[in-house]
Order: structure tokens, then C-alpha cells, then sequence
């Protein structure tokens, strides 16, 4: 077919975020062993406590396999040829943004986050990490007027150690997984959030990862607590430079919502994700999860997943207080040789939890896109509900796309519901919108944004144009 | 009436065309002139060619034109892209309208309208004047404005996806409309309602080619000419008497030209 060769075209947009800053980094020696994990530890100035449970971690790490029953294929990661720790040069402590090395102030506006006061976004306090660092947080003082604490882990650890050793590791022990593990023994910064009672945060609150280096992982560590009747809704976005080489990002996000509060989470995912063969690109192992502690509490992620060679994946919500409500909204676009296995775990423990999973993988090219996920309803749950919706959309005929939904109920007062769909965009639908005058590209792009527009709806609205606007690039050819 | 001291310039004129899918030649040297104002009807047995000449005129690309050539108004349009073929005035009616998830009907005629503005140098149409315009169109075809919410021809009956045909080719405006099997799965009423709408918005400065295997919508659109096509020609051409002839004898005659030659 002739179209096929534009469709091709189409699907392998350049990556726009592929530059690399050059500017001098402190990195330590490459590999993984209990002296490195002390290492991190007293780089960070660390409390006891902490340098024990990343200790503790890396004993478990040790016994733990690596999982191996996704639907995905790589090559074995070396995980000491990997540098744990890689943070840019600068004065040791910065007291404002002036003082921030002008090299990373720079990267941060190319990537459309300028953090400047005179610059920033007005309406979104930002948390910038440049490989193992938050570089800056931005609004952290008008933030505190409402008693929000907005920072950089590293600082929670110094300022806020009561709330991170009540909580660190409360939703996702260090045992949970391999690479959940393995972050807990390196992991070298994040953010942290503290919405006080009865309080709603006053603007979007965002993180921005950016991997720099290419010999480095990024492991970092998000930890977000909404006390009772609060509520909070964070964004998180993350690009990285070009390199033929895999680099491992194995991130932990933990969420905590007590009585009455609710979260959102929204990811946009665009790390490298390699090259039309499939060399280089990000090796994205992220374990997230969510808490709802509290009665009538709610946790919502919604993910637009673009980016990365290897997506492995499931945020997660754990419904343990009465009527407590999990969400999933998911797009995962994969194209060329990307592979992604994603999905949510959605386990009610508490009578008349409810949890609404709804994902859209798009494949394109040799792309493998699974959705796996999992809906348990406990012995406890009387009254728990579940709807699950997962349509898959094809680009080309030679990508794949899997579902994987596990369904375990304990609860007969339970109510589970599944729909499945998988269509394919054909060369008749785009013709037929060509022919009535509107770009091929236009034509994809209307039929993919028409496919995820259940997901776009629940992302915040410069979030919802902004991922919009990643997933046409991401479909966009060269062309012109 | 000034033009017609003009010479005039055929709209459409295809000559000696071929073309082939997949190494067939289903296209074997096409003629057809049409000038501003005509209608005509293209005929024949299924199979013969005539809804594959539609899809090369609209730029299917699974058909390649071996030889011959397409002109629009003087101008060869081989090398253009389906879509810019419809933005300088082409419209295919399709005779399966293809149904689209998820992309809604407004704003897909907005996009497609607005596209072909373009092209005319008009400006582009925001929401609010689209939907005033649309609305005025709709009457036409006798659709309800629910039919713009919905998915593009998602859950149509046979007969309103043809409808939302009629509806494109009323808002494109195009120079020279397509029309293939537009009549067919329609019920009389249907019919009556397509056919109107076609009359409609037929006019003076523009060509229509009605691909049809029936008299009744003939009846209801008397085309100026009537051209028989049978393997991939043009084997006879006539006035509206053709059309009639053919209710009354059938294609048996046009096997007999195949097979002589």
C-alpha cells in the first residue's frame, strides 16, 4: 500500500528535547555496592534512620529477582556499569535562584520551564531535577503562607524528618519490587509535598525530571501527603537528552490521602525513547502507588505515557478507607521499537470503595503496547465497584497490542466491569478525511486526539492542549 | 449571462486514462469532458470501472495512473494529495461513507470546511459562525442538528450517513462533485431528500458526475448526459434518453462490446 510509507513517515517525528548541557558534574564511580549506598547517604548529610532503610533496601535488592514476566524483551541491565549519583557543580549552598549555575537555568527555559520569577509560570509552583538534584521549587514561600510544604526530598529529610519517617516507605515498602527496592537504596532526590488539613492547595504543584547524563540512572523519590479534608493536584513532566546508550530510570512515587482529601497526579512521559532501530532511550522501571487511608479519600492518576524504550509501569491505588476512590486514566503512545507495559493495580479493602480504569494504547511502528492491570476486591470491600475500560489502537500493521486484565473478588456484594475494544486507523478512514480536505497529518492526529479525548478530559487544561499537542508531534512526520 | 460568450473551459476533463491496483488495470483510456453546469450520469454494469475512476479523481492512493491525465480547470492534478484535490474543488460522495470513532461530526465539517476556505482565500470559520452555517446547510438534507454531536457516520442508518454526504458536498461547495451510488440502500423518501439536495446545490459554475446503476434517481436528476462505461471505457454516450434505454434493455449489449473487442 502506498500510504503505509507515510504513515511511517508520520509516526517518527524527531525527538525535541535530545540536547545534552555541557557543564561539569560530580559524579561518583560507577557500580552499586553497601559503600556506595553509605556514600549517597553522607553526600546527603543523612539522619540515621534514612542511611538504615537505604541499607536495608539494598540487602533486599540483593535477594530479589529482577521481574521478568512483562511483555518485554531487552537486553540485561549491567547495574554496575551504571553511576548512582551524578549532581551538577555548584556553590555548596544556594540561598536564591541567582545563584543557580545560568547553565541550568537555561536548560530548564529551553524545555519551556522557565523557573526565573521574572519568567516562571504564574500559575504552577515548580520543582526542577536535574539529574541526581532539585535544582530549584519555585513559590515555596507563598505556598507556606497556606501552610503547604513544597520541596526537594533532600530538603524534607533535613526540615520535615517527622513526616518522612512516618511515611517514607509506608505505601511502597523497600521489598515491594526489584527496582522499588533498588530505588530505595539509591535514590537521590524528588519532591516532597505536605498539604495541611483542610486545605486546598492554591495552585498546581509540578515536578520536572530531566536526565542529563548518559552514564547515570535517575532514581528519584516523590512523596505526597494530603492530611484530612485537603486536596492537591500535581503534575509531573520529564524529557532527556539523546544518547545510544539505555539509561535506567527507576522512580518511586508514594501517595498518602487521609479522611476526605484527594489527590490527582498527572504524568506526561516523554523521555528519549530511542532511535527508529531502537538504540538508546530510556529504560523507564517506575513503581507508583496510592493510599486512600482515609474515608471517602480519593486518589487520581491520569499518565500520558510517550516516551522511553522500555515503559513498565502501574500506578496504583490501595482503597482502604470507606467509599474511597481510585482512578486510572491512561494514553500510552509507542512507536518504532518502543515497547510499553503499563497499567493500574486497583485493590479495595474497604466497604463501597469505587475505582474507574480507563486506558488508550496507541502502537505505531514495530511498537509493543500492553495494558496490564489488576482489580482485587478484598473480603472487607461489601459494595466495592469497578469499571474498567482498555481500547487499543493500531498505527501500520506491524505493531502489537495486548491486554492483560486479572480480576481476583473475594467479595460477593461486588460489582466488576471490563470492556475491551481494539480498532485500527485504516488507509479508507484517513482517505475519507482526506478527501474532504483535511492533511493527512491533521487526519491521524484527529483520529488519535478522538480516541484518547476520555483521558484528555480528566488531565488539568494546559496539561490536557500540552499533551495534545506531544501526541501529534509524536505522530507527525518530517514532512514539509 | 456573459460567460457564454466565453470560450468555455471544461471544469473536469479526463483524457485517455489508465490506472491500475496491484498490477490490474481496471482503467483502460477514460475520455470525459464537463463543462460548468452539467450533470452527468456515468452507468454500467458493477465491476466496469466507475467507482474507481470516482477514487482516482479523488486520489485514492491504492490506484496509480499509468497513462492519460486528470485536468481540473486547465491544471493537471496528478501530483496532487487527496486533500488538496478537495481544497481546489473536488468532492467525492462515497458510496460507503466511512465511519470515524471518536472524531465528531461538527468538527470534522468545520476542519474540511474551513480547509477549503482556506484555499478560496475566505477567512476561517470560528465555532459560533460555523454553527450558524451548518444549521443553515443542515435544512437541506432535512438533518436534525443531534447528527453534529455524534461520531463521524458512527451508528448512521444507511440512509443519513448519505445524507451527511450531502451535507459535506453543501458546505464545500465543491467545483465538481462525485457522486458514487449515491442512491443506493436509500428508500424512496431518502432518495427524494438526496436528490433535492443535490438539485440544490447544483448551480451554474459548477459540474456534477452521478455514478448509478438506476433510473429512479435519474428521474428525480435529469443529467444533460449519460455515458456507459463497460471494462474500463467509455463506450457510449448520449442524452437523458440513454438512461432510459438502458432501464429498458439492460447491459447484456455492453457484454457484446466487451467481448468484440
Amino acid at each position: 500500500m502506498v500510504n503505509e510509507n507515510l504513515v511511517d513517515n508520520i509516526v517518527s517525528e524527531p525527538y525535541k528535547y535530545g540536547f545534552v548541557t555541557e557543564i561539569e558534574s560530580e559524579k561518583i564511580s560507577k557500580g552499586i555496592n553497601e559503600d556506595i549506598v553509605r556514600l549517597i547517604s553522607s553526600k546527603k548529610n543523612e539522619p540515621e534512620y534514612l542511611l538504615n532503610f537505604r541499607l536495608n533496601a539494598f540487602k533486599k535488592w540483593k535477594e530479589l529477582q529482577e521481574p521478568d514476566w512483562a511483555d518485554l524483551g531487552y537486553e540485561k541491565i549491567d547495574y554496575q556499569d551504571i553511576i548512582y549519583y551524578s549532581a551538577p557543580k555548584q556553590k555548596d549552598k544556594i540561598k536564591s535562584l541567582d545563584e543557580v549555575d545560568p547553565k541550568l537555568l537555561e536548560t530548564f527555559d529551553k524545555l519551556g520551564i522557565p523557573l526565573t520569577e521574572q519568567k516562571r509560570l504564574t500559575n504552577v509552583a515548580v520543582d526542577a531535577v536535574f539529574d541526581s538534584v532539585s535544582i530549584a521549587t519555585t513559590f515555596k514561600e507563598q505556598l507556606a503562607e497556606h501552610g503547604v510544604i513544597f520541596c526537594s526530598i533532600s530538603e524534607a529529610i533535613k526540615d520535615h524528618s517527622d513526616l518522612i519517617e512516618k511515611y517514607l516507605g509506608s505505601v511502597i515498602p523497600a521489598s515491594d519490587n526489584y527496582f522499588a527496592a533498588l530505588n530505595s537504596a539509591v535514590f537521590s532526590d524528588g519532591s516532597f509535598v505536605y498539604i495541611p488539613k483542610n486545605v486546598t492547595c492554591p495552585m498546581d504543584l509540578s515536578s520536572y525530571f530531566r536526565i542529563n547524563s548518559g552514564d547515570s540512572g535517575q532514581f528519584e523519590r516523590t512523596l505526597i501527603i494530603a492530611e484530612e479534608g485537603s486536596s492537591v493536584s500535581y503534575l509531573e513532566g520529564c524529557t532527556a537528552p539523546m544518547f545510544d546508550t539505555n539509561t535506567l530510570h527507576a522512580a518511586v512515587v508514594e501517595l498518602i490521602a487521609l479522611d476526605d482529601a484527594s489527590i490527582k497526579y498527572s504524568t506526561v512521559q516523554n523521555w528519549y525513547a530511542g532511535n527508529e532501530q531502537g538504540v538508546g532511550g530510556i529504560f523507564n522501571f517506575v513503581t507508583k502507588r496510592g493510599k486512600c487511608i482515609g474515608k471517602r479519600s480519593k486518589i487520581s492518576w491520569s499518565q500520558v505515557e510517550t516516551g522511553s524504550a522500555i515503559t513498565w509501569k502501574y500506578p496504583s491505588c490501595i482503597l482502604i478507607g470507606e467509599e474511597s476512590i481510585g482512578e486510572f486514566y491512561s494514553v500510552a503512545l509507542t512507536n518504532n521499537l518502543q515497547q510499553a507495559d503499563t497499567g493500574t493495580k486497583m485493590i479495595h479493602i474497604g466497604p463501597r470503595t469505587k475505582s474507574t480504569i480507563v486506558s488508550k494504547g496507541i502502537s505505531a511502528g514495530h511498537s509493543s503496547n500492553s495494558y496490564r492491570g489488576l482489580v482485587k476486591i478484598g473480603s472487607q470491600a461489601k459494595g466495592a465497584r469497578n469499571y474498567s475500560q482498555c481500547d487499543s489502537m493500531l498505527i501500520g500493521d506491524k505493531a502489537a497490542a495486548n491486554t492483560f486484565p486479572y480480576i481476583q473478588s473475594q467479595q460477593p456484594h461486588s460489582e466488576v466491569e471490563h470492556e475491551a475494544s481494539t480498532c485500527r486507523i485504516s488507509e479508507d478512514q484517513l482517505f475519507y478525511l482526506q478527501s474532504r480536505g483535511i492533511e493527512f497529518e491533521e487526519a491521524v492526529s484527529m483520529m488519535v486526539s478522538g480516541f484518547c479525548r476520555d483521558v484528555f478530559n480528566q488531565l488539568p487544561m494546559e496539561f490536557a492542549a500540552e499533551a495534545d499537542k506531544l501526541l501529534s508531534l509524536k505522530l507527525e512526520g518530517s514532512v514539509g | 449571462m456573459e460567460s457564454k460568450k466565453e470560450i468555455k473551459q471544461p471544469l473536469l476533463e479526463i483524457s485517455n486514462l489508465f490506472a491500475s491496483t496491484e498490477n490490474l488495470t481496471i482503467l483502460k483510456g477514460v475520455n470525459i469532458k464537463i463543462n460548468s453546469g452539467e450533470i452527468h450520469a456515468i452507468m454500467g454494469r458493477n465491476g466496469c470501472g466507475k467507482s474507481t475512476l470516482s477514487k482516482i479523481i479523488a486520489g485514492h492512493p491504492s490506484y496509480e495512473i499509468t497513462n492519460g491525465k486528470i485536468e481540473l480547470c486547465g491544471t493537471d492534478i496528478e501530483p496532487l494529495e487527496p486533500e488538496e484535490r478537495a481544497q481546489s474543488g473536488i468532492f467525492l460522495g462515497f458510496q460507503y461513507p466511512i465511519e470515524i470513532p471518536g472524531v465528531s461530526n461538527l468538527e470534522f465539517l468545520r476542519v474540511a470546511t474551513n480547509a477549503r476556505r482556506k484555499f478560496l482565500k475566505k477567512s476561517e470559520l470560528d465555532t459560533f459562525e460555523f454553527e450558524d452555517l451548518v444549521k443553515e446547510k443542515l435544512d437541506i438534507v432535512k438533518m436534525d442538528s443531534a447528527f453534529l454531536s455524534r461520531s463521524i457516520n458512527q451508528g448512521f442508518s444507511g440512509g443519513e450517513k448519505k445524507r451527511n454526504e450531502i451535507l459535506q458536498m453543501a458546505l464545500l461547495e465543491p467545483k465538481i462533485a462525485i457522486l458514487d451510488e449515491t442512491d443506493s440502500g436509500l428508500d424512496i423518501d431518502a432518495l427524494r431528500i438526496v436528490a433535492s439536495g443535490i438539485k440544490k446545490i447544483a448551480n451554474e459554475n459548477s459540474g456534477i458526475i452521478l455514478i448509478t446503476h438506476y433510473q429512479r434517481l435519474l428521474d428525480e436528476i435529469k443529467p444533460d448526459f449519460v455515458h456507459v462505461m463497460a471494462d474500463g471505457k467509455i463506450i457510449k454516450t448520449g442524452d437523458n434518453t440513454l438512461a432510459l434505454e438502458l432501464e429498458k434493455n439492460g447491459y447484456d449489449w455492453t457484454d457484446e462490446f466487451i467481448n468484440k473487442n
